[in-house]
């Protein structure tokens, strides 16, 4: 599957696309090929405060338990309801499922995430591929 | 046309008249449905004293109807329950190889001293003027560990590895709080057990991963960068969970040290340093043993387990209570007195029919017995590596102790993938090895054989994974559709996680 070019991406396989100053966050489809079948996904309420690089959630596969990075510092304005009953959508259509919305504090750090190229060769680095 | 013999595992061989069925089902129903009025496997005698009414001792909380409970004869239950066991595969059946859980053998031994009637019989309240030898089995083990490990202290209370975890980190913690900062993080590799993140998050602690060098162990330049004066402990498994010796382990203990930060080593692997070489020796602080895994105490079915937390001196103030201090008299008693305790961790003092099967497996084996198993496992592991490095890829060519972790690359390109091999292994007789883990590994295929098996049950092992790995090559759609000789194949183990069916009948 391609990455996205409009979309920017972290280390720990999450990827965001702006809007103005708002940021939509979901996981990549190389984490959701890692994961497997995902059966839960525990995000944070609207209004909570998320800091880049630190965790905002999990999401929970039939493999393991793994740890939701923000890309972003800001504000959630919204959260993906939908996936509190269908999770597998991640499975079936990564790039276009999110998981949430944030108001970002600060649009520069936008700059310092990978771009598609980038990260796809981090994940071939990873996998050795 | 010449007849096959008949072969009693097909289903033709199986099938009778519709009424009759075979005693050993592979599809035994629940007891529920077993059920029948009136049926019990008791008697009593006639009552002889006044019946008492239920209704005017409980009032509203007395049950109204009779619970639903399943009515079986005797035999019938013991039938029912032997037959379920028939399911289960254990270490009495066959090689058991899942790396890091060490599924050792349970010595006979072990279970005959557990039996004798004073220390079986044994009651948590009795007082320590009458529970001397029980006293004296785990004064003696508290030695023996301490003289095993290198440390000054110990404490049996916890019930497993974890909740050893959870105690050490407490004793960290209580320690940097008497310093007068109780620091903010804890260093966890990314190759640690998933309990060493989780105790430190429960104690408080910030979790701040610690990348692996290519060797699989400990980068000292980003240790250094990450140690800081916030830096509580670092948690280390050592061997490492890919079955690798931290080689510069002094030098990690220093790097931490020099921060005032405190090394706790996870003893889960302890099983490849027992009579070779000692944390106290080689600058940890504090660490867990595994009863249940190093000790050859039961592993696996509710265990119990025990996981026993040895430090050095300076944290033994703030070990959990009680402590076995010795009278005068050269008798024992339980000490309660002590204000800087982080308090009790379980109830009484721990599983302590463990602490005598553990003892027995340490005096029978003696110092010597105990080097020759941790070589034995380490060898084991090694001829294991050895014979299949040909057929599976190995991933760090650092030499293996005790455990040797494959991964699964020349089978992915297949479409194959460890949990499939490892599907597979059982329709061959083995438990399958640790799949998916550890997580620096993709594709891990983690075996362990312990010092348990013999050469023979080896070559058998090594035999069945040099078969599957022909399978992958000829017919890669068996090993994927595996396993074939179960009761049950592939269970829908997604279904079952989005939607959890948890009652009989809905």
């Amino acid at each position: 599957m391609a990455y996205p070019t409009n979309y920017r991406y972290t280390k720990e396989h999450e990827w965001i696309v702006l809007d103005g100053t708002t940021g939509t966050i979901g996981i990549t489809d190389y984490a959701q090929n890692s994961l497997g079948d995902i059966v839960y996904v525990d995000a944070p309420k609207v209004g909570d405060a998320v800091t880049a690089s630190q965790t905002f959630g999990s999401v929970e596969s039939v493999k393991a338990v793994s740890d939701l990075y923000s890309p972003v510092t800001g504000t959630v304005t919204a959260v993906n309801e939908a996936l509190k009953t269908a999770p597998d959508k991640i499975n079936e259509a990564p790039h276009e499922t999110w998981i949430i919305k944030v108001a970002l504090s600060d649009p520069s750090e936008w700059e310092k995430l990978l771009d598609a190229a980038a990260y796809e060769a981090f994940v071939s680095e990873e996998t050795g591929s | 046309m010449a007849t096959d013999p008949v072969n009693p595992q097909t289903d033709a061989a199986r099938r009778t008249t519709g009424k009759v069925r075979p005693h050993q089902t592979q599809n035994e129903g629940l007891v529920f449905e077993k059920s029948s009025p009136g049926k019990r496997g008791y008697k009593l005698p006639e009552l002889d004293v006044p019946p008492v009414n239920v209704d005017e001792l409980l009032g509203a909380a007395a049950r109204k109807e009779k619970a639903q409970l399943p009515e079986l004869s005797e035999i019938e239950i013991v039938r029912h329950f032997t037959r379920l066991s028939t399911w289960n595969y254990a270490i009495d059946l066959g090689m058991y190889p899942l790396g890091s859980c060490t599924m050792k053998y349970n010595p006979r031994v072990n279970e005959w001293v557990a039996r004798i009637e004073g220390l079986a019989e044994a009651h948590p309240y009795r007082p320590d003027h009458l529970a001397q030898g029980q006293l004296q089995v785990i004064d003696l083990l508290q030695r023996c560990l301490i003289e095993i490990t290198g440390m000054d202290a110990i404490t049996l209370q916890p019930a497993a590895g974890a909740h050893g975890e959870f105690t050490g980190i407490l004793l960290v913690r209580a320690w940097h709080e008497s310093q007068g900062n109780a620091r903010m993080k804890i260093l966890i590799p990314d190759s640690a057990h998933g309990t060493n993140p989780a105790t430190a998050a429960i104690c408080g602690y910030e979790v701040e991963n610690l990348k692996s060098n290519a060797e699989g162990g400990i980068d000292l330049e980003a240790l250094e960068r990450q140690v800081d004066g916030e830096t509580a402990a670092l948690m280390l498994t050592n061997p490492s969970t890919i079955g690798v010796f931290e080689s510069q382990i002094h030098k990690i203990a220093d790097i931490l040290h020099a921060k005032g930060a405190l090394l706790y080593m996870d003893g889960a692997n302890m099983n490849a340093l027992v009579g070779k070489t000692r944390p106290g020796d080689f600058g940890v602080d504090v660490m867990h043993l595994n009863l249940h895994k190093t000790f050859s105490t039961p592993h696996g079915g509710g265990g119990p387990g025990s996981g026993p937390v040895a430090c050095k001196a300076f944290l033994e103030p703030f070990l959990p209570i009680p402590v076995l201090v010795k009278n005068e008299d050269g008798g024992m008693h339980w000490h309660y007195d002590r204000p800087q305790s982080v308090g009790r961790v379980r109830a009484f003092y721990g599983n302590t029919g463990m602490f005598i099967r553990a003892l027995a497996y340490i005096l029978a084996n003696g110092p010597d017995g105990l080097r020759q198993t941790t070589e034995d496992a380490v060898l084991n592991a090694n001829y294991i590596r050895k014979k299949l490095e040909d057929v599976y890829e190995l991933p760090y060519k650092t030499p293996s102790m005790h455990e040797v972790v494959f991964s699964d690359k020349r089978q992915a390109a297949k479409g194959v993938k460890t949990g499939d091999i490892a599907k597979r292994l059982i329709d061959y007789g083995f438990h399958p090895y640790t799949v998916s883990f550890p997580m620096i590994v993709h594709g891990a295929l983690m075996i362990e054989p312990t010092e348990s098996e013999s050469l023979e049950e080896l070559d058998l092992f090594i035999e069945a994974m040099r078969a599957i790995a022909r399978e992958v090559e000829e017919t890669p759609e068996l090993v994927k559709s595996a396993p074939h000789s179960t009761r049950v194949s592939r269970l829908d183990e997604v279904q079952a996680a989005r939607k959890p069916v948890l009652r009989w009948r809905g």
